[in-house]
């Protein structure tokens, strides 16, 4: 305090610097809002859109120029998309690829990245940069003989091809966890082994209820990129009965090309449970993100 | 090695077997796979036959559709790349400035991203529709008579360029991440300095990011030559092949006319052109990226 004094009194230019801080400050954080506040209507304006049509009537639907709220409100479109396709049986089948990949993703995430960061075995670093390098491998090399190899197995038309391959953990998840476990101290594994507790039972009972932050993202991230994916549902996946939301939303444009009432209304029934999972979870995924991100 | 070391090396090995199963059953076994179908003619229903190089003297020689979807595709990296980077850049760094409510906009940027593909292409084919859109309502009110989009051969591509667009706010994220590791005494430091905003963005922000730029550099650049769903389903990489892109084509070759041995052909020139680009970036990389634990080294 008796410090800078001095420097206020002598020069004065310390708080000329805090004044011209505060009036800029303000100029900022008015065009600041106002851009943000623009940018807002760039990435809400199409997700108003989706609502606005699938409550529109069918009249209001093909009006130049376009009206944005919907007079009358209309329901009917929703129940449609049901009559339209066996949509709940759908959602059914995405839910079941879902939870079967939480599920795998989760076990195989834990058990490896613990291996690789709490246990010592010859090779071990080679085999992590190794798991690395195959973040960097597009996946339209192995596609073909990944597909192949489900066939041979008589694995088409069933939903083990996008399930059995989660048990095998990705190396994204992996890395991720890895990194988290390593931050962990091992203090934690000695203290827990001399008590008794075997290798497993460390990682059970001690440091998975620690990975909790880590454990969000890999629940998420798979959530959302199993609900959306369509290539993978679109290979090995041929019959009706066994289509996911994404392939089934593509059947329903080939019945009504033109119908976007009942497009956009199932557009946003299959946008939703992702959309629910992110505001979930939303804090921890940016932070997770960010994480990762910086690794880089 | 010791019982004990000998015992935890076992156990290692038990916990990351799932992940060494997988490595050898869907990542090398099909690469090396890969490498030895596109040496071959097989549609699946008879054995394959040995071709030798046959099908990528065909691919180089006499094949106008991998031309086409070469140039689709690397037009499309090509524009949206940089785009990508300096949009997300500039989103990036308006989400930084500390201001009230920012954790709902950080929140309403990185939706589309986690939206689904299906979902999102369907609600674009409605926006660009060329009548009754809203896109080209909003070009109208400024007097501009919007193209036909998915339906014009010289609009398509731009079409799927602009919703590809709409989900920056995925990277806007990771260089918030970026931006919020820089030491705030930097910028103190050089505002006493008399250093302004604009220099303070040159000289401190931009070269601390580099490493987070690099990052998503390379991640865009492997996903851009990836593209399949959007033009899957919103123009079957049409209007005349316009935005046929080239995993369209390995998906044509493989699972449409099963040409199982071609398909592979097709997937290992695109995958020796991401490596290559990729090695390209990564060798450019001392020159513009900056690494602070580096500089400290040779300061030392």
């Amino acid at each position: 305090m008796n410090v800078d004094s001095p420097v206020t009194q002598g020069g004065g230019w310390l708080s000329q610097l805090r004044w011209n801080r505060r009036v800029r400050g303000r100029v900022v954080s008015f065009s600041a809002h106002f851009s943000m506040i623009l940018l807002s209507l760039i990435f809400l304006i199409p997700m108003f859109w989706m609502l606005s049509t699938s409550l529109k009537s069918r009249a209001q639907t093909w009006l130049f120029p376009p009206e944005w709220i919907p007079n009358p409100v209309v329901w009917e479109h929703f129940p449609r998309i049901f009559e339209v396709a066996p949509v709940l049986l759908f959602f059914q089948n995405t839910m079941i690829i879902v939870f079967w990949n939480v599920l795998g993703q989760v076990f195989s995430t834990s058990l490896v990245a613990f291996g690789f960061a709490r246990l010592r075995f010859p090779g071990r670093d080679v085999l992590f940069i190794l798991l690395i390098a195959t973040l960097m491998i597009p996946y339209q090399v192995t596609l073909i003989p990944t597909f192949i190899l489900f066939k041979l197995f008589g694995w088409i038309n069933t939903f083990l091809p996008l399930t059995v391959p989660a048990f095998t953990g990705s190396a994204f998840f992996i890395f991720l966890m890895r990194q988290y476990l390593m931050s962990l101290p091992f203090d934690l594994d000695d203290a827990a082994r001399m008590d008794g507790c075997n290798t497993f039972q460390v990682l059970l009972f001690i440091l998975l209820p620690l990975c909790i932050p880590p454990l969000v993202i890999v629940v998420v991230f798979t959530f959302i990129g199993v609900w959306n994916d369509f290539l993978g549902p679109l290979i090995y996946l041929n019959e009706n009965t066994k289509y996911t939301i994404a392939l089934g939303l593509n059947l329903l444009r080939g019945r009504n090309r033109t119908d976007y009432n009942v497009l956009m209304a199932a557009s946003l029934l299959a946008v939703l449970p992702t959309l629910i999972v992110y505001f979930l979870a939303q804090n921890k995924l940016i932070g997770g993100i960010a994480s990762v991100g910086l690794k880089g | 090695m010791s019982r004990q070391a000998r015992r935890e090396a076992i156990e290692g090995y038990i916990c990351i077997s799932p992940w060494l199963v997988g490595f050898v059953m869907f990542v090398a076994g099909p690469i090396l796979a890969s490498l030895l179908l596109s040496l071959t003619y097989w549609d699946i229903g008879s054995a394959p036959r040995w071709v030798g190089l046959q099908n990528y003297v065909e691919i180089f020689t006499n094949d106008g559709d991998f031309l086409q979807a070469l140039k689709v595709t690397l037009t499309y990296a090509v524009v949206t790349l940089p785009l990508h980077l300096v949009l997300g850049l500039a989103l990036s760094l308006l989400l930084n400035l500390r201001l009230r409510g920012m954790n709902f906009y950080r929140t309403l940027f990185y939706i589309p991203a986690v939206l689904p593909i299906v979902a999102v292409t369907m609600l674009w084919i409605w926006i660009f529709n060329p009548e009754f859109g809203v896109i080209n309502h909003l070009l109208s009110l400024v007097g501009i008579e919007g193209p036909t989009w998915f339906h014009s051969p010289r609009w398509a591509l731009p079409g799927l360029m602009l919703l590809g667009l709409w989900g920056v706010g995925g990277g806007a994220v990771i260089y918030l991440a970026g931006l919020q590791n820089i030491p705030p005494h930097l910028y103190e430091a050089a505002e006493i300095d008399g250093a302004n905003i604009w220099r303070r963005f040159w000289r401190i922000t931009l070269p601390l990011l580099t490493p987070t730029l690099f990052f998503q550099l390379v991640l865009n650049l492997i996903a851009t030559f990836q593209v399949f769903t959007q033009s899957y389903i919103a123009t079957q990489g049409g209007p005349l092949q316009a935005t046929f892109f080239y995993m369209l084509y390995i998906y044509n070759k493989a699972f449409g006319t099963l040409r199982m041995g071609y398909g592979s052909a097709l997937a290992w020139i695109l995958t020796l052109i991401i490596l290559a680009v990729t090695l390209l970036v990564f060798r450019s990389s001392p020159h513009w990226v900056y690494y602070e634990a580096e500089r400290r080294k040779e300061d030392a």
